[in-house]
């Protein structure tokens, strides 16, 4: 099954994984728009934590719009259909769906791939 | 506006008023961004003779049009101000995220006026933006405060902060940002001290508007191709600045003993393997870079964690002052980096001093007791201590280099080693005449980024002078425009990125359509501008401030630069050619018909009613 794998301790915290998921979903240079985010720890320990969907499918069982689906090995939120109750992103057991000011619905993962290509010290890669 | 946040910010610290204006889009035409907003605001903007440390200065903060963008290492933002250590103009910029929020908040510039007598902080969070107290904050450490800036607002906001050093005004005082990134050079963080602003917390949410998006993802994806197939790219990444440690040491180039020697006996202590093998922590990126230049370090011999040391950081404080455990130059440095203080202009001040007890020019009672010797990490931390909180002996040494040898007298000044008053980066240039001509002429003082040119030395024969001038006048050409952009050089210089891949980016970014001789027209542009600051600032100005201190015209001692000097007429002789070559007089001012040629015709005006031009 195709999987993004992390790699924290390789992350170097540069920000393009989050960049090129909004441009690539939004089409914009924002990465506040996007389904993955880098979590920083300075100056102790000095730590990088990627943060990003892992399709576990919990969301799509708590969601009560039926606005997520399973297609393939993706989840996928339909902006339509949610109301933005919020009941997902409650229940995610990673705390990986994002909310941004702009949107009324939570961002998250559809497995896309543009972040592992752009990824130059391989912090993010695929499990096949 | 394409590649622009759209907004400029005016806030004035007297009577706490905060002004929102809208970009011109004339402004960003002309001047671009970064460094030329920077010089554009301080010369339209400050009255003339104004003192650095008075409300009347001025303290300017920019992004340029690719800041914040997907091309690689775009995380460059520029502060500016008139320089209270060199009394010129002065610019200096640091990388990590600042930049990159700031736009997203909407801003292109800050500018911040008057001063207030109770500490404050700036806080913006997209639209909002108010001065709010900092008392809580004042007196702590620069890296401190950020800490605990970030745990009172959010660890989403990103801030800039000053320690100690610049609170007391401390003439090479700096601005922090992101647990070790600094605005360096010429006392940015006394200003902001002046100020009574201790910090900047910035949070943006907004995007930023792209000419042609699909065109940039392009360039971009295929820049960072090249970038990964370069063979360097896996060094540098994982040694950063610190690389060029060995090849200057084996050039005879690293600064030891206050610039005495070129080479240094236990410089493979301070080399880059044993920091990584000792204590490195991580690879640290800034915003949006492939390379993460930066090594994060933790010292179990301390305790201190921090993001270097860099080369320059090793070269001023590790062999200029002849430290010889890599563990202690990151404590110094960590120090230096929480008192908020340039780690390369106390590291050319302190090894001044030392030089000037070893001469007799200073005495230990006047040290008050402080066993100043080259190497003696004890008495260099007692002594940054008295310099950060400006007492007793510190007072002194926070003037830097230039103010102490006219204070000391007795010829100290052939090996104060600075120009304008900024103390050299960490390259001895006896054998490496571009780059002390790069010195000589940088329009900010003896900081080696405006034209890096030391390998270029190396391939064009180190006894002589042919070329040089032109090629500095070509580097302090294109250089600075990474810096109006809002982007890190490193790419360009390290893993060879073509410029005129930069030129695309600029272009997918704002839709300007410029090419590169239209780019460098306005580059030569901002540096006759800011030449042109000095001439109006400082009332002698010429040609002697443009000259190196004495010691460049003894012979290097020993080593591989061995017998390696200048002499006075081939340094005069290469400011004929650089002068020359820029158009301006032979006393190093712009001329009146250059300065118009380039559509500086007040600036012409100003500088014949001064009798200057």
């Amino acid at each position: 099954m195709k999987a993004l794998v992390l790699h924290h301790e390789k992350c170097t915290g540069c920000s393009l994984c989050e960049l090129i998921c909004g441009l690539a979903h939004f089409k914009e240079n924002n990465p506040k728009k996007s389904a993955i985010h880098i979590n920083r720890k300075f100056p102790e320990p000095g730590v990088f934590e990627i943060r990003v969907c892992n399709q576990c499918g919990r969301c799509e069982e708590a969601c009560p719009s039926e606005a997520i689906s399973r297609k393939d090995e993706v989840y996928i939120i339909d902006p339509e259909k949610c109301t933005f109750c919020g009941i997902c992103i409650e229940k995610c057991p990673s705390h990986v769906l994002f909310t941004h000011k702009g949107l009324s619905y939570p961002i998250k993962c559809d497995l896309c791939g543009e972040c592992v290509q752009v990824c130059t010290p391989e912090a993010i890669s695929w499990s096949d | 506006m394409f590649g622009y946040g759209g907004k400029i910010l005016r806030v004035n610290l007297t009577n706490r008023k905060i002004e929102s204006e809208d970009l011109d889009p004339q402004l960003a035409k002309e001047w671009l961004g970064g460094r030329g907003f920077v010089a554009k605001v301080l010369y339209d903007e400050l009255s003339r003779g104004v003192d650095p440390l008075d409300p009347g200065n001025k303290l300017v903060i920019a992004t340029g049009p690719l800041s914040g963008t997907f091309w690689p290492s775009a995380a460059k933002i520029v502060f500016g101000t008139k320089s209270p250590l060199t009394k010129g103009y002065a610019d200096s910029n640091l990388g990590g995220f600042l930049m990159a929020e700031l736009k997203y908040a909407g801003y292109d510039l800050i500018i911040l006026e008057g001063a207030s007598k109770e500490p404050l902080y700036l806080f913006i969070d997209d639209d909002v933006a108010e001065l709010r107290d900092a008392s809580r904050y004042w007196g702590k450490g620069a890296l401190d405060s950020e800490r605990e800036l970030k745990d009172e607002i959010g660890e989403s906001f990103q801030f800039a902060t000053i320690g100690p050093a610049g609170e007391h005004l401390v003439r090479y005082a700096n601005i922090n940002h992101d647990f070790g990134r600094q605005a360096g050079r010429c006392g940015m963080g006394a200003v902001m001290g002046s100020k009574g602003l201790k910090a900047i917390a910035v949070h943006g949410t907004g995007g930023i508007p792209l000419y042609d998006s699909d065109g940039l993802i392009q360039i971009t994806q295929a820049a960072l191709r090249h970038i990964t197939s370069q063979p360097y790219f896996k060094r540098f990444r994982l040694y950063g600045t610190t690389d060029i440690t060995d090849w200057c040491q084996g050039m005879g180039v690293l600064p030891t003993r206050n610039f005495t020697y070129g080479d240094y006996d236990k410089e493979d202590k301070l080399a880059p393997e044993p920091m990584r093998e000792k204590i490195l922590v991580r690879d640290k990126a800034c915003f949006a870079c492939p390379l993460n230049c930066g090594n994060y370090t933790h010292s179990k011999k301390y305790g201190t964690y921090i993001d270097g040391p860099e080369y320059e950081t090793i070269g001023m404080l590790g062999s200029n002052c002849l430290l010889e455990d890599i563990e202690d130059v990151q404590y110094l440095n960590y120090l230096c980096d929480n008192y908020g203080m340039d780690t390369i202009g106390f590291g050319g001040t302190i090894a001044f001093t030392m030089e000037c007890l070893e001469k007799g020019i200073l005495k230990k009672e006047e040290l008050e007791g402080i066993d100043l010797r080259f190497g003696n990490l004890e008495a260099i931390k007692a002594i940054l201590k008295k310099t950060a909180g400006q007492k007793g002996i510190g007072k002194l040494l926070a003037e830097g280099s230039k103010s102490m040898a006219e204070k000391l007298g007795k010829n100290s000044d052939a090996f104060a080693i600075h120009v304008k008053g900024l103390e050299f980066s960490a390259y001895e240039c006896r054998g490496a005449p571009a780059m002390l001509l790069s010195f000589m002429t940088s329009d900010i003082g003896a900081q080696h980024t405006r034209s890096w040119a030391i390998v270029q030395d190396m391939d064009m024969g180190r006894d002589n002078i042919q070329g040089r001038a032109t090629l500095v006048k070509e580097l302090q050409t294109l250089r600075p425009l990474m810096e109006m952009f809002g982007v890190c050089r490193f790419p360009w210089l390290e893993v060879k990125l073509d410029f005129g891949e930069y030129v695309r980016a600029f272009n997918a970014v704002t839709g300007f359509g410029y090419g590169k001789e239209e780019l460098f027209r306005i580059s030569e542009k901002v540096w006759n501008l800011t030449r042109a600051f000095w001439a109006r600032e400082v009332g002698d100005f010429g040609r002697k401030y443009d000259l190196p201190p004495g010691r460049v015209y003894e012979p290097v001692p020993s080593g591989p630069a061995k017998g390696m000097h200048l002499t006075e007429e081939k340094v005069n002789q290469m400011l004929d050619e650089y002068y020359e070559l820029r158009g301006w007089n032979e006393n190093g001012i712009p001329t009146e018909a250059k300065l118009r040629e380039l559509g500086l015709e007040e600036v012409a005006e100003d500088l014949k009613k001064l009798g200057k031009a």
